[in-house]
């Protein structure tokens, strides 16, 4: 017996749950857990500068005109350019199922987080040809270390963005099989949420 | 909102921090609005970027929520500056 169209039975709606969008991140969960540890962690240096800044304000004020404004709007253009490159990768891989395109768009990625490591080096370099370091005084103890903390993190970043070109390019990742490209877009654009604080409260604050 | 749409706002509301450095501006005011670009900017790295905007319940709101309470500890101790 022939069963048409018209006889079988509308299928039922999706749960209420799939419908309204998912309840876990992209990417691994682990990779969450560790992104909010090292954001309460660069919180608490955040906060440390900005209750060490109120017992000296006048220092921390004078200090911060001798940082290079300039460049760290560079910087901050720079990675915000660079997370932006990373998000349109991983948009190529998942949604568009373009491994080549999602892998041009990582080394976009890779070459703005290398200018920002290039800027930060000849702003480094200028403080340290000043006679500037971490025992200067407290500001300057604090810049540094705020500063080059965040920079490690940086190079990491770069690492894993250079980890995730390469598997990329080999056509590793597909839409539903991009966990590792998420977590690592993930991490990345922690980087960047950091630097969105870290310039305003150091460079630009007063 | 899409990435693209994102990536020229967060050049904008940069564009509209640095030129505050610029002028030199300090106080509530300039604090309050440094704060609230601050937050505009992270949130939309969080939501558009990170990919949160379409996720449902309390991983929406946890790093928006740090921003928040990074703000709010930054406000206190500018606060605590001005008083001393």
């Amino acid at each position: 017996m022939r069963t048409t169209l018209s006889e079988l039975a509308p299928l039922p709606a999706p749960p209420a749950s799939v419908a309204a969008g998912p309840t876990h991140p992209p990417g691994d969960l682990a990779v969450w857990f560790f992104i909010l540890a090292e954001l309460l962690v660069f919180a608490v240096f955040f906060a440390a500068y900005a209750f060490a800044r109120a017992h000296d304000v006048a220092l921390f004020n004078a200090m911060q005109e001798q940082l290079d404004r300039p460049g760290g709007a560079l910087n901050t253009v720079l990675l915000i350019t660079a997370s932006w490159c990373v998000a349109r990768a991983v948009q190529a891989v998942c949604e568009q199922n373009h491994a080549a395109l999602g892998a041009r768009w990582l080394a976009g990625g890779i070459a703005c987080g290398g200018g920002f490591l290039i800027v930060k080096c000849i702003e480094y370099a200028d403080k340290f040809a000043a006679g500037i370091n971490l025992s200067t005084n407290t500001f300057w103890m604090f810049y540094l270390s705020l500063t080059f903390f965040h920079f490690m993190h940086v190079i990491l970043g770069m690492v894993i963005l250079a980890v995730l070109w390469a598997q990329t390019r080999r056509g590793i990742y597909t839409p539903g099989h991009a966990n590792g490209l998420e977590s690592g877009a993930a991490y990345w654009h922690m980087v960047d949420l950091v630097w969105i604080v870290l310039f305003p409260l150091v460079y630009v604050m007063r | 909102m899409s990435a693209d749409k994102s990536f020229a706002l967060l050049l904008a509301a940069t564009a509209a921090t640095f030129l505050i450095g610029e002028t030199g501006a300090a106080g509530g005011g300039a604090l309050a609005g440094l704060l609230i670009l601050m937050f505009a900017k992270g949130r939309l790295v969080v939501l558009d970027f990170m990919g949160l905007r379409a996720v449902r319940g309390y991983w929406r709101l946890l790093l928006p929520g740090w921003l928040l309470l990074v703000a709010l500890l930054i406000a206190i101790a500018f606060r605590a500056a001005q008083s001393n």
